[in-house]
């Protein structure tokens, strides 16, 4: 069958097996050549469609053991972080790391090592994986750890899925006093203002910058500031009085119905709804808000099949690196050429990065991200090649599992682990089984 | 009708689900524990109840027993009721075996199987729990049934021929105990979406998601006390439409 990642970009043929059992990955697995593993198909562009044939995770969706003195949580791959929070937020606990989405699969977020508002306080979620179970193209299952099959665990994290099939994975959740998020939003009139307030803010929990990127000249990158705290119950109490401290966060969500012809993104209609973000952010900044977790954490998976906004022809993420260094000038380079260039982006988010993880081929390292979505039309592709000109000269990278399009040279040049992971690669793989599109594209 | 709190501050109750790895008898399983029972899981693939049990238990924090019981040995059902830890407050039956109709047309043994697995099995074992509920004057028996033994179709009437006779049996034990404290609910979950891909040939008005099944089961046994329950109260209609169509226009249906 035809599948694409989440951006519905690109889109190539499949087979999609669907095995509900790890004992059926393995006897799925003997039998096919090209293949890779698939979660919640959550990632952008081509990591997760095989070259021949697909293997659906979510079939292992089952909780593995809870450990309430150590907080160790083990699960099969296919869980999705979602169920994880519906199951364990109403008990007082909560992932260390959240992306901008709950429906990734535990075993896509180790594959793509991802972060989030917190990375510059706790890392990557790699970071805090303790130990996964590997389906190696032999057959094999290995056990991988910080202390046990180091190198495969550290190609693993962030590895694309492409050292084997992580079967299960053990990671600890965190104590948290509430369910809700305490929000305070600032204001920042240009870039260099939202680049100050995320660096002199790192003792908040979480922080994100929302970017207006069509303003230009003076306000160029003025943005919306959100920092973030897990809310005491005094806290709850005294902005919603009388709110249930856990509330059950929710599984269903509204979705389009249709897919929105794709004019209705242009540049008037997303200046437009820029201007009114910011003007509403505006008005509330320095106000304290209490905020649910999902609004808090993944506002978009509200509209649970927002990908469809951007119509049939499917769009573009681009998420950079720029180290922190070159972060002012890089970035307001990058933001200028994206302004003037007028291509849609409802959604323009900026946010800092800490350390890395030990992941070979994962992307946060010290700096800034910049992430923005792009409806596809004619000379993005070459005008994207010189953005990552851009930010392969600052020293930065592009993420993979928003990728759909960078060159080799660009991964290359972007990620100083890629010949130890590809040595690692060799040796689990030396027949090169394991195959996506992102893959062959980028010569993985 | 009494309404009984979510948690009653009684002991923790226990649920024994026969067929506990099957999609709803997992969810049912998982929404009792939740509600803080005792959980026993009977089933004949130890590997499976195993997963299901570890599931159960880091979800909840319940505790689950495994407990290995072949449906189709019917002379085993005395032992296997003997050798529980407990007499269960409550027993439920899920196994699931819908089979395929058309080899069930021409193989006798698989036919006479699927009658087995989803009639004789579940009847001799809620009739075994009947009495010895009796004995104790209390219990829940729930039978996990079907839309399709409403009314037999051409596209799996051996497996709805099995599962009206089921209906029949459920409804007799509960006339049996109409005026005691021993309750029988029969559950026809009409659709529901199983496996991990949307299976998009169902109508998705009529087909509800196991966890929804599992909540309509346990508000039955428990809360609101019902007798028959549909997972989606559309089926209510759609039954009741179908069981009035005149047989000489039925029979001329493609169902």
């Amino acid at each position: 069958m035809e599948l694409s990642g989440w951006a519905r970009y690109p889109r190539f043929d499949s087979t999609l097996f669907a095995p509900a059992t790890k004992a059926e990955v393995l006897a799925i697995e003997q039998k096919l050549a090209h293949y890779i593993a698939r979660g919640n198909g959550r990632s952008y562009g081509d990591a997760a469609i095989g070259s021949r044939a697909s293997i659906s995770m979510l079939g292992l969706n089952r909780f593995g053991a809870f450990d309430p003195e150590t907080h160790l949580l083990t699960v099969e791959a296919g869980v999705l972080l979602a169920d994880v929070i519906a199951t364990y937020l109403p008990k007082g606990y909560f992932p260390p790391v959240v992306p901008g989405t709950k429906f990734a699969t535990i075993g896509g977020m180790i594959a793509a090592d991802v972060h989030g508002k917190n990375h510059y306080r706790v890392g990557s979620f790699g970071n805090h994986v303790q130990s996964l179970h590997l389906a190696l193209p032999s057959g094999e299952v290995v056990f991988c750890s910080k202390e046990e099959n180091r190198d495969l665990f550290d190609a693993t994290i962030g590895g694309m899925g492409l050292t084997g099939t992580i079967l299960d994975a053990t990671f600890p959740l965190i104590n948290v006093p509430s369910g809700w998020i305490q929000e305070e939003t600032i204001v920042a009139p240009n870039l260099e203002a939202a680049l100050d307030l995320l660096s002199n803010h790192t003792e908040a929990a979480y922080s994100s910058a929302w970017i207006d990127c069509l303003s230009t000249g003076k306000s160029l990158g003025r943005s919306l500031v959100h920092l973030g705290e897990h809310a005491r119950p005094i806290v709850v109490e005294e902005l919603k009085p009388g709110a249930d401290l856990f509330p059950q966060p929710s599984v269903d969500t509204l979705t389009l119905p249709l897919e929105f012809p794709s004019f209705t993104l242009n540049r008037l209609s997303v200046a437009a709804f820029n201007a009114l973000q910011y003007r509403k952010g505006a008005l509330t900044a320095g106000v304290p808000l209490l905020k649910g977790i999902d609004t808090f954490f993944c506002p978009l998976d509200g509209l649970i099949e927002w990908n469809r906004i951007y119509g049939k022809r499917g769009f573009i993420q681009h998420q950079s690196l720029i180290p922190n260094e070159k972060a002012p000038t890089v970035l307001a380079e990058i933001l200028r050429r994206f302004a003037v260039r007028g291509n849609a982006s409802f959604l323009a988010s900026l946010k800092k990065l800490g350390p890395a993880s030990s992941g070979l081929l994962s992307f946060p390292s010290p700096g800034y991200t910049l992430s923005l979505d792009l409806s596809i039309d004619r000379g993005l592709f070459e005008f994207l090649d010189e953005i990552d000109a851009l930010v392969i000269k600052a020293g930065g990278r592009i993420y993979l599992a928003k990728d759909a399009r960078q060159s080799p040279q660009t991964l290359v040049a972007g990620y100083p682990g890629l010949e130890r992971f590809r040595a690692i690669r060799a040796k689990v793989d030396p027949d090169s089984l394991l195959t996506s599109r992102m893959s062959e594209r980028l010569g993985l | 009708m009494a309404h009984l709190p979510e948690n009653s501050p009684t002991d923790p109750q226990s649920l024994l689900v026969i067929g506990g790895t099957s999609d709803i008898g997992r969810a049912c399983a998982l929404r009792f524990a939740e509600a803080g029972y005792t959980i026993l899981l009977a089933g004949n693939d130890a590997e499976s109840l195993a997963r299901e049990a570890d599931d159960i238990k880091a979800r909840s924090g319940a505790a689950v027993s495994l407990h290995s019981l072949d449906i189709l040995k019917t002379e085993t059902f005395t032992d296997f009721i003997a050798q529980l830890p407990v007499l269960p407050d409550i027993v439920l039956t899920a196994e699931e075996c819908t089979g395929d109709q058309h080899k069930a047309e021409s193989d006798l043994d698989y036919s006479s199987m699927i009658m087995r697995a989803n009639f004789e099995s579940p009847a001799l074992l809620l009739g075994l729990f009947a009495e010895k509920f009796t004995a104790r004057n209390s219990g829940v028996l729930i039978g996990v049934s079907s839309v399709a033994g409403d009314r037999g179709c051409a596209r799996n009437y051996v497996y709805g021929a099995a599962k009206a006779g089921l209906n029949a049996f459920l409804s007799g034990l509960r006339n049996r105990f109409g005026n005691s404290e021993i309750r029988v609910v029969t559950v026809k979950p009409g659709f529901v979406r199983t496996g991990p891909i949307e299976n998009v040939s169902l109508p998705r008005f009529l087909t509800a998601e196991p966890r929804q099944v599992a909540q309509s089961v346990y508000r039955a046994a428990v809360t609101h006390r019902r007798d028959v329950v549909y997972a989606k109260s559309i089926w209510c209609l759609v039954s009741a439409i179908i069981a009035v169509i005149p047989e000489s226009l039925f029979k001329r249906m493609h169902l």
